[in-house]
């Protein structure tokens, strides 16, 4: 990716950010909010994170991990355990993060 | 707002490392952090910028991820418009998810009153500040921790933590689960593909659901 072409997608990502956070206030009269808008709501933004997160999780260089010794996993568990204890997002983080530092430091998974 | 702030602060800085560990060159990280201003489009953007997708297949995941705003939009329509248009634009781009709780909150009634354009600047002016410090800081001082710590994946664990917010019921798991195994499994197409193609299936599916048992439809909400 060159400069040009980064600057390119990132001014694209801001021109998303606009559309999507005005996209019903662009009109001048107001629009109804669209059946097929609301439905698919509520699948296309999980399915983008998701698609995104799981092959970073369990994949490395494009094939599945085939060991057990890889500090995300153990990160990914702990993170888990941690939202279903708590509901919140930034100590899920954390927990996740401490566990990959503690493995890739300490033991040099 | 304070503890509100404190929160979105945090996960700024957690964002900024995400981003300067991702290998973005540091001078497009803050081009990015400063102007896209969306925190989970922007750590999923990362890993298909670096890897080199199509800039249609960001852009699309960015745009899908967005999706909740233009709901938002609908909702702020009732309050804001009245006003002019560049004037609603403007108030558009700068209005993240929790000064669309915390304004709704204040005013229940969806009229427009005078009162309410100072009270949303004023918590817009805090939650810009609260999360574009942080992630500032968050890349400027990522430089001083090694790569080799890996704590780009704190990214990944982040639109983690997201996921399971957006996780309510039988459905929602299931479209979940169809769009990690496609993820994965369409891995091999080349431009990144395979974001789009799970997104497609998850879609189906979730659909497919709501239409054998049509009873509940709730919108999402997630963190930005």
């Amino acid at each position: 990716m060159s400069t040009v072409e980064g600057v390119i997608a990132i001014v694209g990502l801001a021109l998303i950010t606009l559309l999507t956070r005005g996209l019903f206030l662009i009109p001048e009269r107001e629009v109804p909010l669209p059946a097929w808008l609301q439905q698919g709501l509520r699948y296309a933004p999980l399915a983008a994170v998701v698609a995104v997160v799981a092959p970073e999780v369990l994949m490395t260089q494009g094939r599945l991990i085939d060991t057990w010794q890889d500090a995300r996993l153990p990160a990914v568990a702990a993170a888990t355990v941690y939202y279903l204890w708590r509901r919140d997002i930034l100590g899920t983080i954390l927990s996740g993060t401490a566990v990959l530092l503690l493995l890739r430091l300490g033991f040099g998974w | 707002m304070t503890g509100a702030a404190l929160g979105i602060g945090a996960w700024g800085l957690v964002t900024g490392v995400a981003m300067a560990k991702s290998g973005l060159p540091l001078p497009l990280a803050v081009l990015m952090s400063v102007i896209v201003f969306a925190g989970s489009a922007q750590l999923a953007a990362l890993p298909l910028l670096t890897s080199g997708a199509p800039l249609w297949v960001v852009w699309a995941t960015a745009l899908c991820i967005n999706l909740r705003f233009a709901v938002f939009s609908a909702g702020w329509r009732r309050y804001f418009g009245v006003l002019p248009r560049g004037k609603r634009l403007r108030m558009a781009y700068f209005a993240a998810d929790l000064n669309y709780v915390l304004f709704l909150r204040r005013f229940p009634e969806p009229r427009h009153a005078p009162e309410q354009v100072p009270y949303f600047w004023g918590g817009v002016a805090c939650n810009w500040t609260a999360w574009q410090v942080p992630s500032l800081v968050g890349l400027l001082l990522a430089d001083r921790i090694p790569t080799a710590w890996g704590l780009g994946f704190a990214g990944t664990l982040a639109l983690l933590g997201i996921t399971y917010s957006m996780l309510h019921d039988r459905s929602t798991w299931v479209a979940a689960g169809v769009a990690a195994c496609a993820a994965v499994a369409a891995y091999a197409l080349p431009l990144k593909l395979n974001i789009v193609v799970a997104i497609a299936a998850a879609v189906a599916i979730g659909l497919l659901m709501d239409h054998a048992s049509p009873q509940r439809a709730q919108p999402l909400e997630d963190k930005t």
